[in-house]
C-alpha cells in the first residue's frame, strides 16, 4: 500500500498528501473490486478509508451513487478482516443519511451485535441503532436491553450511548429501558457508569421526584468515575436551583464534598457549580475560590483558564471573596496564553482599589493588540463595569477606550468600545463633551454602518445640548458628503434636531437640508424634504411630534396594519392609533460580562413578545373584532411552585375590553385534564363576556385557557379591580406509563390566587427621547397638579422605583436615576393609555421625614388625567 | 449565562485535526446546529487555527466555544465544547485522542504517518466519542478496542505474491547460470 503512495511522492515531493488529488468519481470506480471473489481486504480496506476521506472533506455523494457503493459495500461483511468490517460500521454511519434502503444491513448488524465477537459486538450496537427508526426499534429491543446489562463494558457502553441518541427519536421504546440502566448504572466500570447515569437522568428529568431519588442512591454509594461525579454535581445543582433549596440541603453538602475529590475535574465541577448558584454567601463561596486559587498556579493552562475564568465570574458579584487571590492572580498577568493574561487582568480590575486601576490599564495597554478580539471585548466589559463603580476615573478610561477605537479590531469589538463611550457619556455628564468628540473622530473613519448610525442618532440627541452645538455640524454634515445612503440619511436626521433645537443655527441647518435634497438616494431626499418642510413651519409642537420624539409603534404591526389597509381599499383615511403601541424591552438586555459574546446576533427584526401574543390572540375567533392589542403584561404566577397544577396568567389589554390568558400546565402524571376553565369573579362593574376552554390538558405539556371580559364603559376611571379565580375542569385518571386516560371522569375544581388588575395595565410605557419637548407639544389644556406625601418610603431612589412600576410608564431623560446625596429629584415618565391618548407626568420630590411628590399630569384627554391622580391618590 | 447548565452527556461539540497549513485532515460536528454547512465548517476552522497556530497554549476561546489543542510535528488537534463546558472534561479527551495516535504511529505524530494509516485514525476518533459523548477516555482502553496495527512492513497478498514471484525468477536465474556453467565446464 505504501508503495503505492511512494510513486506519487516521488512525483509532488515528499510530504505530499496521498488523498490529495482523489477523484470522487474514480474512487466510485475503483469501489466495483467489492464485487470480486475472493474479497481483497487490504484494497477494500484502502477504499473505504478513502469513501470516509472524501465525505470527511465535504464532499457530495449524490443518493444514487451513494446508494450503489452502499450497497457494494453490503458484500464486505463476507470478509473476516476485522478492520475492514470495522471501516464497514464507519461507512454505515457516515452514509446513514445520504444512501437510500440503509436498513438492508440490519441482519448483519444485528448478528454482530449478538455473535460472539466481542471487538463487533460494541461498533456493531452503535451503528445499528444509527440506521433504526422508532418502527425497527421494537424488532432489537429485546436485544438492546440484553446489551445493556451485558457484562463486556464496551457492548454496555455503546448500547447505553445508542439509547441516550434515540431517546429523542423514540422516548416511549426507550423508556421502558430504565431498569436495565439502573443494573448498569451499579457497573464496575467507571465509562459504563458515567453513560447509564446519562441516560437514567434524561429519562427522568421531568420528574423531580425520581431524579432526587436516584442523586440520594448516587451521592451515597458513591461513583467511580469522575465523569459520573460531574454528571451528579450537574444534576444536584440543576436540582437546587429549581427546588429554590436552602444551602444547607444534602445537595449541596454533596456539592461541597466533590471540593476534595482527587480528580481534578471533579473538584473543578464542583468550585464552578458553587460559583454559578444564584445568592451564594460569602461563606458557601470560600472553600470554592481556594481551590480555584490552588488551580491557578497549575502547570496545565487549561486548568488556570479555567480557574481564572470562573473566579473572573465570582469577581462580578462578590469582588470582596475574589481579593485574597489578588496575589496569585498578579503571577498571572504575564502568562504566557494571553487568554488567561486578559482574564486575570478583568478580573484585577473588578476586586482591585481604585488606586491600582491606572497601573492596571497601562498593563492591558502593553498587550490588548496581542489578543484576539474576544478577549478585547471582556476588556472593554470590564471597563464599563469598572466606570460604574469608579465614576472619578471616566477620564482615564476615556482615554483608554479612544486608544482602543483607533487600533483595528472587528465590529463586535468596536460596539462594545462605543456602546461603553455612550453609557459613560450617559452616566457622567461632565463627560459627555469628551466623549462626543472621541465618537465624531471615530465617525470619521468608520466602516460599520451600523455603529456610524448609532452615533449619529447619538449627537442628534445630545449635540443640541451642548454649550457649543456648532462644532458638530461640521463631523455630521461631512458624513452627508461622504458615506453610503443609510449613513447620510441618518446624518440629515441628526441635523434637523439641531436646527429644531437651536434658533441660532436654523439658518445654517436649513442651508445645509437644501443641499440634502439634492442627495442622488431617494430615503435621504425624503427626510431632507421632510425636516425641510417642518422646520420652516417654526412651530415647537411639530418640532417635538416629528423630530425630537419619532413613532412610538411598533414595526411589525405597523407593516401588519399598512398590508391590511391596502386590502381593503376604502375612503377613510390610515388610522395611526389602530397599529399597536411599541413595547420598550422591559428586561435591560445588558450581556454578562464574559467572554461570551452572541457573535450571532439576529439581524433581521424579531417581533416582540407582544406581537407574538397579537397573532395568538388573532387567531382566536372570538377575540377578532377587539381591535388591536393595546398591552400585555408579565405572566402572573397564580399558583404557589410545587403544587398539582401550575397556573400563570397574562393579562392582554384592549380597547374596551380584556382578555386573561391562562398558561396552566398538569404536573400529575396520572391524570388527564379536560375542558378546562378559569372562572373568574370581579369586584367592580367589570363583566365577564365568554370562557374559551383549553380542550386537554395532558401531563406536563402546557396549554392556554382564556377569559374575555368587557372594562365598564360608563365609568372610565374604574381601572382597577379584583378577580377571584377558580380553575374548573374533567379530570380522567390514567396510566402514568402510557398516559392512556379511563373512559370516565369526574368534575373537579382547585381554587387559585386573586389577580388584580391595576391602573398600569391600561398604560402602555412609550420612550421619550426629548421630553420637554413633548411636554410643550401637549400643552397644558388639561393640565392638573397635586401634591401627596409619601409616609412610608425613606429613600428618593425607592420612591421612584415605587411611582415607575405602580403606574408602568416609561422614565425619560435617566430620570430614574437618582444622583446620590439629593434631597431632591425630578422624574419624568411617559405613556400612552387605553385607547391611545399620549400622557406624560412629572413628579417632583423632596426628601424630609418622608418623600413629599408634587405630581403634574399632562394629557390630550381630560378623563386620562383623572384616572391618574385618582389611581395615586 | 449564570443559568444552571443542562445537565448533559453531549460534551464535545466539534473534533478536528488540521496540518500546518490549516487544512482539514479529518473533522467531527456532533452538534448540527452548530455550523450546518461545511462552508461554515472549514471557516470556524480557518479561524480557529489563526488564532492558535502560533502559540502553542493549550486553551482558546473562539467564537463563544471553548477549544483545546494541541500540536505535533506538523499536525494540530483540537477538541471543541461549548463556554459552559469542563475544560478539563475537553482535555482529557484530547489527550486520550493524542496517546492513542502516538501508540498506532509509534510515537510518529505527523502529517504524512497519519494519512498513511487514515483508517485507524478514524477507528480511534470513533472509540473516543460517539454523537458528541465520550465513549471511553481511555488510551489503553481505546487501543485495545480498536485492535489496529500500522503498516509496517506493507505485505499485501499482491507484494506477497510479486515477491514471491521475484524470487522465483531470481532462482532460475541462478539455476540457468549454473547450468551455463556446468554446461561450460563439461564442454571444455
Amino acid at each position: 500500500m505504501i508503495k503505492k503512495f511512494d510513486k506519487k511522492d516521488e512525483e509532488s515531493g515528499s510530504g505530499s498528501n496521498p488523498f490529495q488529488h482523489l477523484e470522487k468519481s474514480a474512487v466510485l470506480q475503483e469501489a466495483r473490486i467489492f464485487n470480486e471473489t475472493p474479497i481483497n481486504p487490504r484494497r477494500c480496506l484502502h477504499i473505504l478509508t478513502k469513501i470516509i476521506y472524501l465525505l470527511n472533506q465535504g464532499e457530495h455523494f449524490g443518493t444514487t451513487e451513494a446508494t450503489e457503493a452502499f450497497f457494494a459495500m453490503t458484500r464486505l461483511f463476507q470478509s473476516n478482516d476485522q478492520t475492514l468490517r470495522r471501516m464497514c460500521y464507519l461507512t454505515i454511519k457516515e452514509m446513514a443519511n445520504i444512501s437510500e434502503d440503509v436498513i438492508i444491513v440490519t441482519s448483519s448488524l444485528t448478528k454482530d451485535m449478538t455473535g460472539k465477537e466481542d471487538v463487533y459486538r460494541g461498533p456493531a450496537i452503535r451503528a445499528l441503532c444509527r440506521i433504526t427508526d422508532t418502527t425497527m426499534l421494537q424488532a432489537i429491543e429485546r436485544y438492546m436491553k440484553q446489551a445493556i446489562v451485558d457484562k463486556v463494558p464496551s457492548v454496555s457502553s455503546s448500547a447505553l450511548v445508542s439509547s441516550l441518541h434515540m431517546v429523542k427519536m423514540s422516548y416511549d421504546v426507550v423508556k421502558r429501558w430504565v431498569n436495565e440502566a439502573q443494573e448498569a448504572a451499579s457497573s464496575d466500570n467507571i465509562m459504563v457508569q458515567y453513560h447509564a447515569l446519562g441516560l437514567l437522568y434524561h429519562l427522568r428529568k421531568n420528574d423531580r421526584l425520581a431524579v432526587t431519588k436516584m442523586l440520594n442512591k448516587f451521592t451515597k454509594s458513591g461513583l467511580k468515575s469522575p465523569f459520573a461525579y460531574c454528571m451528579l454535581i450537574r444534576i444536584a445543582s440543576k436540582l437546587l436551583d429549581e427546588t429554590e433549596g436552602g444551602h444547607d440541603s444534602p445537595l449541596f453538602d454533596f456539592i461541597e464534598s466533590c471540593l476534595r475529590n482527587k480528580n481534578e475535574m471533579v473538584v473543578y465541577e464542583a468550585a464552578s457549580a458553587i460559583v454559578h448558584m444564584p445568592n451564594c454567601t460569602a461563606r458557601e463561596l470560600a472553600p470554592a475560590v481556594s481551590v480555584l486559587q490552588l488551580f491557578c498556579s497549575s502547570p496545565k493552562a487549561a486548568l488556570r483558564y479555567a480557574a481564572v475564568r470562573t473566579l473572573n465570574k465570582v469577581a462580578m458579584k462578590h469582588p470582596s471573596a475574589v481579593t485574597a487571590c489578588n496575589l496569585d492572580l498578579e503571577n498571572l498577568i504575564t502568562d504566557s496564553n494571553r487568554s488567561i493574561a486578559t482574564l486575570a487582568i478583568t478580573t484585577l480590575l473588578k476586586t482591585g482599589s481604585e488606586s491600582s486601576v491606572d497601573r492596571l490599564m497601562k498593563q492591558i495597554s502593553s498587550f490588548v493588540s496581542e489578543i484576539s478580539d474576544e478577549f478585547k471585548v471582556v476588556v472593554v466589559q470590564a471597563i464599563s463595569a469598572l466606570c460604574q463603580k469608579y465614576p472619578r476615573k471616566h477620564s482615564v478610561m476615556m482615554n483608554f477606550l479612544s486608544n482602543m477605537l483607533r487600533d483595528d479590531g472587528g465590529f463586535e469589538y468596536k460596539r462594545a468600545i462605543v456602546d461603553c463611550i455612550i453609557s459613560i457619556i450617559e452616566e457622567n455628564p461632565e463627560s459627555k463633551e469628551t466623549g462626543l468628540a472621541h465618537l465624531c473622530e471615530f465617525i470619521e473613519d468608520c466602516e460599520h454602518t451600523v455603529l456610524a448610525t448609532k452615533i449619529l442618532h447619538l449627537l442628534g440627541k445630545e449635540g443640541p445640548r451642548t454649550p457649543q452645538p456648532s462644532k458638530y455640524i461640521r463631523f455630521i454634515f461631512n458624513r452627508v458628503v461622504l458615506e453610503s445612503e443609510a449613513v447620510r440619511a441618518a446624518a440629515v436626521s441628526a441635523l434637523a434636531k439641531f436646527g429644531a433645537q437651536n434658533d441660532d443655527l436654523l439658518p445654517s441647518v436649513l442651508v445645509l437640508m437644501q443641499r440634502c435634497m439634492m442627495d442622488s438616494d431617494d430615503e435621504v431626499r425624503d427626510r431632507a424634504t421632510f425636516y425641510m418642510n417642518v422646520l420652516q413651519q417654526k412651530q415647537k409642537a411639530l418640532n417635538a411630534a416629528y423630530i425630537f420624539n419619532g413613532l412610538s409603534v411598533s414595526i411589525p404591526g405597523l407593516e401588519k396594519s399598512l398590508h391590511q389597509y391596502t386590502l381593503e381599499p376604502t375612503e377613510k383615511p390610515f388610522d395611526m392609533k389602530s397599529v399597536p403601541l411599541a413595547t420598550t424591552p422591559i428586561t435591560d438586555h445588558k450581556s454578562d460580562i464574559t467572554p461570551v459574546s452572541s457573535s450571532k446576533l439576529p439581524d433581521k427584526l424579531t417581533p416582540s413578545r407582544q406581537d407574538i401574543y397579537q397573532e395568538q390572540l388573532a387567531a382566536i375567533p372570538d377575540f377578532q373584532g377587539l381591535g388591536p392589542l393595546f398591552k400585555s403584561s408579565e405572566q402572573v404566577q397564580l399558583t404557589e411552585a410545587e403544587t398539582e397544577y401550575v397556573v400563570r396568567c397574562v393579562k392582554h389589554t384592549f380597547a374596551g375590553h380584556m382578555v386573561f390568558q391562562f398558561d396552566c400546565t398538569n404536573t400529575l402524571n396520572d391524570q388527564l385534564l379536560q375542558k378546562v376553565v378559569v372562572q373568574m369573579e370581579p369586584s367592580e362593574s367589570y363583566e365577564v363576556v365568554t370562557y374559551i376552554p383549553a380542550s386537554s390538558l395532558p401531563y406536563s405539556q402546557p396549554g392556554s385557557c382564556y377569559t374575555l371580559v368587557r372594562l365598564p364603559e360608563d365609568d372610565p376611571t374604574a381601572v382597577s379591580c379584583t378577580f377571584s379565580c377558580t380553575m374548573k375542569y374533567l379530570v380522567k385518571d390514567c396510566d402514568p406509563n402510557t398516559g392512556e386516560p379511563d373512559d370516565d371522569g369526574y368534575d373537579d375544581e382547585y381554587v387559585l390566587e386573586d389577580l388584580e388588575v391595576t391602573v398600569a395595565d391600561h398604560i402602555q410605557k412609550v420612550l421619550k427621547a426629548n421630553f420637554g419637548a413633548a411636554w410643550e407639544e401637549v400643552g397644558d389644556e388639561f393640565e392638573k397638579e397635586e401634591t401627596f406625601a409619601l409616609a412610608s418610603v425613606r429613600t428618593l431612589d425607592e420612591a421612584v422605583g415605587n411611582i415607575i412600576s405602580f403606574l408602568g410608564m416609561q422614565p425619560c431623560e435617566r430620570s430614574d436615576k437618582v444622583p446620590e446625596n439629593k434631597n431632591s429629584h425630578v422624574l419624568f415618565l411617559a405613556g400612552v393609555f387605553r385607547g391611545g391618548h399620549d400622557m406624560l407626568v412629572r413628579a417632583r420630590l423632596a426628601l424630609a421625614d418622608g418623600v413629599t411628590m408634587q405630581v403634574t399630569v399632562r394629557s390630550g384627554e381630560e378623563t386620562v388625567v383623572d384616572v391618574i391622580l385618582a389611581s395615586v391618590g | 449565562m449564570l443559568l444552571v447548565m443542562e445537565p448533559s452527556l453531549y460534551t464535545v461539540k466539534a473534533l478536528f485535526i488540521l496540518d500546518n497549513d490549516g487544512n482539514r485532515l479529518l473533522s467531527k460536528y456532533y452538534d448540527r446546529e452548530l455550523y450546518p454547512s461545511i462552508k461554515e465548517q472549514k471557516n470556524f476552522e480557518r479561524n480557529v487555527f489563526n488564532k492558535t497556530h502560533k502559540a502553542d497554549n493549550e486553551i482558546a476561546f473562539v467564537e463563544g466555544m471553548t477549544v483545546v489543542y494541541k500540536s505535533s510535528i506538523d499536525l494540530f488537534f483540537y477538541v471543541v465544547g461549548s463556554a459552559q463546558e469542563n475544560e478539563l472534561m475537553l482535555v482529557s479527551v484530547l489527550s486520550c485522542l493524542f496517546e492513542s495516535l502516538s501508540q498506532i504511529l509509534r510515537k510518529n505524530v505527523e502529517r504524512r504517518c497519519l494519512l498513511d494509516n487514515m483508517e485507524g485514525v478514524f477507528l480511534i476518533v470513533d472509540e473516543i466519542i460517539d454523537g458528541g459523548v465520550i465513549l471511553e477516555s481511555d488510551p489503553q482502553q481505546v487501543l485495545q478496542k480498536v485492535n489496529y496495527r500500522a503498516d509496517e512492513s506493507p505485505l499485501s497478498e499482491q507484494s506477497v505474491a510479486q515477491h514471491i514471484t521475484e524470487k522465483l525468477a531470481l532462482t532460475t536465474n541462478v539455476l540457468q547460470s549454473a547450468k551455463e556453467q556446468i554446461k561450460w565446464s563439461i564442454l571444455k
